[in-house]
């Protein structure tokens, strides 16, 4: 045991401990720890009643093993004891068993919030921090219920000690990460943004984190914080090594403060005030030169201090991207880390390069790199380290480099890790696809690539090829020349088949003049590898055969004896079996002519938005692909894939439709295709499902339409929501009240309000007719994620009377809570009897997200700042569609205004176009929100973009808003 | 910060703070996890790594792994400090700290702690506040105690 006896020892449980650590086996712990358990369990039930020691002794035990890892289903009461002990030692042990244990029991909550309240009121400050050091740790909903008004009280007031302030700020920063609608600062604001100034560094420290937090949420209400971080960092950046005393570490005065100044910062766009904004400058001009200079100790721990600081600053740089110099100049200090003998610096150094490569500013000094950059790839020894290459590679690549590029990762990849090998591919697919001048190059790239690493190449990389190659003639014979010679190989990956397949089917005519690859030589080289193959690639291969038989017809008695055989015809798969049977039918009896239209080649496919990108973004999530990226590929893409000359609408509408492949693979698309000119069927060939603009059909979408008068569903269950259900819906996403429907029967009408993320909706039953409703039920069934079982709105009801007069109207009251951005309305379903007839209808409630903005006004800087800070490409949703409605400027002013969102007037350079700005509010978290509506009057059409800090709202609220106008 | 964990090269858990509310089986899965991942890795790599949508940082000392989950766009630098800084206040509070330290006095591990960082945010970086603190605290106790030796 070791000899530590600060404080109090408690000998029991040492001994205890000491007894754990020398069990042989995990059984004889076990065996241990239920001795201990069934004894603690005697004395917490025993007549005895426990001194505070013993509770106390017993509680830690506890605690211990809980921590041990194993479950502790009581104690829970003794400890909340614990804490209304006037001893400290007790009270603490008390505090640190709820922190780790404690769960929402509310019985025990109450239990819990009385003797945090009692003690927050003790004027006694250590008693005080071990109280909010516990609302901090739990940051339950119930402690912010009960503290969070209280706790910026704490952090104001005048005769608070510093140490209580500094666990104040940051208390209320839990709460209000975890209840962001229960904390208001309010009336507050003002005094928390000047503890910046406070002559405490600590209680700085603790307050910057929390006014971070406002200010990212609420940027315009914290605005004043910029000048007064900007002048604290002057002063500490500017201090000598030793003025800040025990707040320098490592002669690196306050590092951990000066990050987060710095971090607080990139919260804003640069300063306007032209003196802030100059004496900021300075300051990241004397970091960056602080950081050349000779270290002033050898330890690692001041050089990751200076460096912190340093890398802080460069993001800092990077997010105003305004200042050429500086970018160039961190981009500089950067490259030396290239080569440093520490890996940690050599990592940060390749990621924050990655943001640097973005740049206009910095792109060109990155390239300076590539050398560096390619070798780290070869030879960095750990693998996130080389990750972190083949990301910067892939930022910095451009035409100048691209080619050296995709060489340098193909080369990597045959070695590469697995867990990035797939990654690695989409990457090479992507550059080797935007970048391609030369088609010729771009189709042997991506042969290399499936050669190398064939099964980390997925179905959009292989589906983008074949698009590519047949929208480009110019490479078809090229691209059918070189995969005959891939297939050669002995041993080929499969998705190499799959790509011979379907050019060969396509284009095998092109090099047929050769004798080495004559039609049948090309026959038998696919036919070799068919029995290798799965069913999907079979039946594919399938499919190129018949193709073979309309191109070369000396081939049409070999193919139709291989369909003809057993093994095909008889198979047990039953795709197998009838592309076997109906395309030896259709050799037989149809005629050349009637053979060469079915059998066509492929037209162009349309343009689109490539669907390797959808996937690599899909993989890293947001901010993998930049803006530039996006649009550079929509530029790039028409060239590359022959002329798209479409209008904006479908453009739009492409790049909003992600690709569903179908699992089984078909290069024909016979009934679908253009040519045979059939409507199309979802069990429709794979690469018309795949690059089409509707993707899979879905029939099973239509709703039953039967009259709610005269034919009710008989059954029970809520009948499906009206057809006219998301008409009903979409009249109420810019107003609150009006009649939500009627019929013969029933009025309903609404009433609503909304604050925050809460709601309350009035609703209005009224009977039309002279008879008497009976057993009249609603039900509220909110949207929600069945599977996980999440609610993303809550919707409280109370039962109405079950009885509704003729004539009479009654009233039922929704209270609605929005947990987290939602698409789904929240359905509402009706039943009555009406003269014995039971009557059931369902509608949607027109509760929609825009429900829960709160507007925000800002200025033209402002507004394009957030919008340019907004600028990954699944951040916005656009929509360019034909005015429905009236265009005069106040009727869209008040919808609009209606939306819920501020519509900002002299933002928008064009008056013609409408912009607003609001924030969303959830329980979970806030989505800020901007829009920009650009009507065109000549054409009656509308441009309406929305930029959203989530994506999933942008696209939502963009489907809602396209309807209004 | 996300959550802190300090375990030991047989990979058991001796110290778990966690600042995001998480139920005890994703707790032990990430921890599971977690320990599983650093232990594999070499002496020389790289202290930061991606895991899932989080930077770890961590860093050994001894037979003690301490690692910290922050979010995206946290300084891995001054985390690897925050680390450090826990690590000299544990020391100078037990007097060269070792493992065992932190096994019989783990109360201790987790007051130090809550008094440098609170909410996952460095509440007070200056050793000597914190330590002071520490102290008081243990004064109030010494005060307070009735000694008593049973068990």
């Amino acid at each position: 045991m070791p000899a530590v006896s600060k404080g109090d020892g408690m000998r029991g449980l040492a001994v205890f401990i000491s007894d754990i650590r020398n069990c042989k086996s995990k059984e004889a712990e076990i065996k241990r720890i239920n001795k201990e358990l069934a004894n603690i369990r005697s004395k917490f039930k025993g007549d005895k009643a426990l001194d505070g020691y013993s509770k106390k002794k017993y509680v830690c035990k506890l605690l211990f093993i809980f921590l041990l890892g194993h479950d502790i289903d009581f104690g829970h009461m003794e400890a909340v004891n614990l804490l209304s002990s006037n001893k400290y030692t007790e009270k603490q042990i008390g505090y640190l068993f709820i922190s780790v244990l404690v769960n929402s029991n509310s019985e025990l909550i109450r239990l819990i919030n009385n003797a945090i309240k009692n003690d927050l009121s003790s004027r006694n400050p250590t008693f005080m921090c071990l109280a909010l050091h516990c609302i901090a740790n739990v940051g339950s909903r119930e402690m912010a219920e009960a503290f969070a008004s209280e706790i910026p009280r704490i952090l104001v007031a005048g005769d608070t000690m510093d140490s209580v302030k500094q666990s104040a700020a940051l208390c209320l920063l839990r709460l209000y990460k975890t209840s962001p609608d229960l904390v208001l600062m309010g009336e507050w604001t003002s005094r928390v943004v000047h503890l910046l100034n406070d002559q405490h560094m600590g209680v700085v420290t603790a307050a910057i984190s929390l006014i971070t937090c406002l200010s990212q949420k609420n940027p315009d209400e914290f605005k004043t914080c910029v000048s007064l971080a900007v002048s604290r960092l002057s002063r500490i950046v500017s201090s000598a090594s030793t003025d800040l005393q025990d707040y320098t570490y490592y002669f690196v005065p306050a590092p951990w403060l000066s990050c987060k100044l710095l971090r607080l910062l990139q919260c804003y766009p640069p300063p306007e005030d032209g003196a802030v904004k100059g004496r900021l400058v300075e300051c990241l001009e004397t970091i960056l030169n602080k950081a050349q200079e000779p270290p002033k100790s050898k330890k690692v721990q001041h050089s990751n201090a200076k460096n912190a600081i340093l890398f802080e600053a460069i993001s800092l740089i990077i997010h105003y991207d305004s200042e050429p110099n500086l970018l160039v100049r961190a981009c500089n200090q950067l490259g030396q880390f290239l080569q440093h003998r520490e890996t940690n610096l050599r990592y940060l150094a390749l990621e924050s390069m990655c943001t640097l490569a973005s740049s206009e500013f910095s792109h060109e000094a990155v390239k300076t790199h590539i050398e560096t950059v390619i070798n780290a790839l070869k030879t960095e020894r750990d693998v996130s380290v080389r990750q972190r290459a083949a990301d910067l590679l892939y930022a910095m690549c451009d035409r100048s480099n691209a080619k050296q590029i995709v060489a340098e990762m193909l080369s990597y990849l045959e070695t590469a890790d697995y867990s990035i090998r797939e990654e690695m591919v989409l990457k090479v697919a992507i550059l080797a696809e935007k970048y391609a001048v030369d088609y010729s190059w771009y189709v042997d790239t991506i042969l290399n690539l499936i050669r190398i690493a064939g099964d980390y190449v997925s179905e959009e990389v292989w589906y983008r090829v074949i698009q590519i190659v047949i929208n480009r003639d110019d490479v078809q014979g090229y691209a059918a020349k070189t995969v005959f010679e891939a297939l050669q190989a002995p041993a080929c990956h499969e998705n190499m088949v799959k790509v011979g397949g379907y050019i060969l089917g396509e284009f095998g005519n092109l090099i047929a003049g050769d004798p080495r690859s004559s039609p049948l030589v090309q026959f038998n080289l696919l036919h070799s590898k068919f029995h290798l193959c799965s069913v999907p690639t079979r039946a594919l291969l399938l499919s190129a055969y018949i193709k073979f038989i309309n191109l070369f017809p000396e081939t049409k008695a070999t193919i139709q004896e291989v369909l003809r055989c057993d093994s095909q015809i008889r198979n047990s798969d039953v795709e197998l079996q009838q592309r076997a049977v109906e395309y030896l039918k259709l050799s037989s009896i149809a005629s050349t002519d009637v053979l060469a239209t079915v059998l066509e080649e492929m037209p162009p496919f349309p343009e689109r938005e490539s669907s390797i990108l959808a996937k690599l973004k899909k993989k890293k999530g947001p901010g993998a692909v930049s803006v530039t990226e996006l649009e550079d590929n929509k530029r790039e893409g028409g060239e590359l894939n022959g002329g798209g000359d479409r209008g904006p609408d479908t453009a739009a509408m492409a790049a909003s439709n992600a690709s569903t492949p179908s699992p089984s693979a078909d290069l024909l698309g016979i009934r679908s295709a253009a040519p045979v000119g059939a409507p199309p069927a979802s069990t429709g060939s794979l690469l018309v499902d795949v690059f089409s603009e509707a993707g899979p059909a879905a029939p099973s979408a239509a709703v039953n339409d039967d009259g709610f008068l005269s034919s009710a569903p008989p059954s029970e269950d809520p009948a499906p929501p009206l057809s006219e259900a998301d008409e009903l819906l979409n009249k109420f996403v810019c107003k609150n009240n009006g009649v939500l429907f009627e019929n013969q029967l029933l009025q309903i009408g609404i009433k609503s309000e909304y604050r925050q993320n809460l709601g309350r909706m009035y609703l209005f039953y009224g009977n039309k007719t002279s008879v008497q409703f009976a057993s009249f039920t609603t039900t509220v069934s909110c949207p929600g994620d069945l599977q996980s079982h999440i609610l993303f709105l809550n919707v409280q009801t109370k039962p109405v009377e079950p009885l509704v007069e003729g004539g009479a109207q009654i009233q039922q009251v929704l209270n609605i809570e929005c947990l987290t951005d939602f698409s789904d309305a929240p359905l509402l379903n009706i039943k009555f009897r009406y003269g014995g007839a039971l009557q059931n209808l369902t509608l949607k409630l027109p509760v929609t997200i825009n429900k829960f903005f709160q507007p925000t006004e800002m200025s033209s800087h402002d507004f394009f700042q957030r919008w340019k800070q907004l600028s990954q490409p699944q951040q916005e949703a656009q929509k360019i569609f034909k005015a429905n409605h009236s265009m005069d400027t106040e009727v869209l002013k008040a919808k609009l205004l209606g939306l819920g969102t501020a519509l900002l007037d002299n933002v928008d350079p064009n008056p013609e176009n409408y912009v607003c700005a609001g924030v969303i509010q959830t329980k979970s978290q806030q989505v800020g929100c901007l829009l920009r509506l650009e009507p065109n009057a000549q054409a009656q059409m509308y441009r309406l973009t929305l930029r959203c800090s989530k994506d999933s709202v942008s696209r939502r609220l963009c489907e809602l808003l396209a309807q209004q106008f | 910060m996300q959550f802190m964990l300090l375990f030991s090269r047989q990979g058991k858990l001796r110290l778990q703070k966690w600042y995001v509310p998480l139920s005890d089986k994703e707790r032990k899965k990430i921890s599971r996890d977690l320990v599983q991942t650093i232990l594999a890795r070499k002496p020389k790599m790289c202290s930061f790594l991606e895991w899932r949508d989080l930077k770890i940082v961590y860093k050994r000392y001894a037979s003690l792994y301490f690692c910290c989950a922050v979010e995206d766009q946290d300084n891995e630098l001054i985390t690897l400090e925050i680390i450090h800084r826990y690590v000299e206040l544990l020391d100078k509070y037990f007097g060269s700290v070792c493992e065992l330290d932190i096994i019989f006095n783990f109360e201790k591990a987790y007051f130090i702690l809550d008094e440098f960082l609170l909410g996952g945010e460095a509440q007070e970086t200056s050793k000597k506040n914190v330590l002071k603190a520490i102290e008081q605290a243990d004064l109030l106790q010494e005060v307070s105690q009735t000694p008593k030796i049973f068990t």
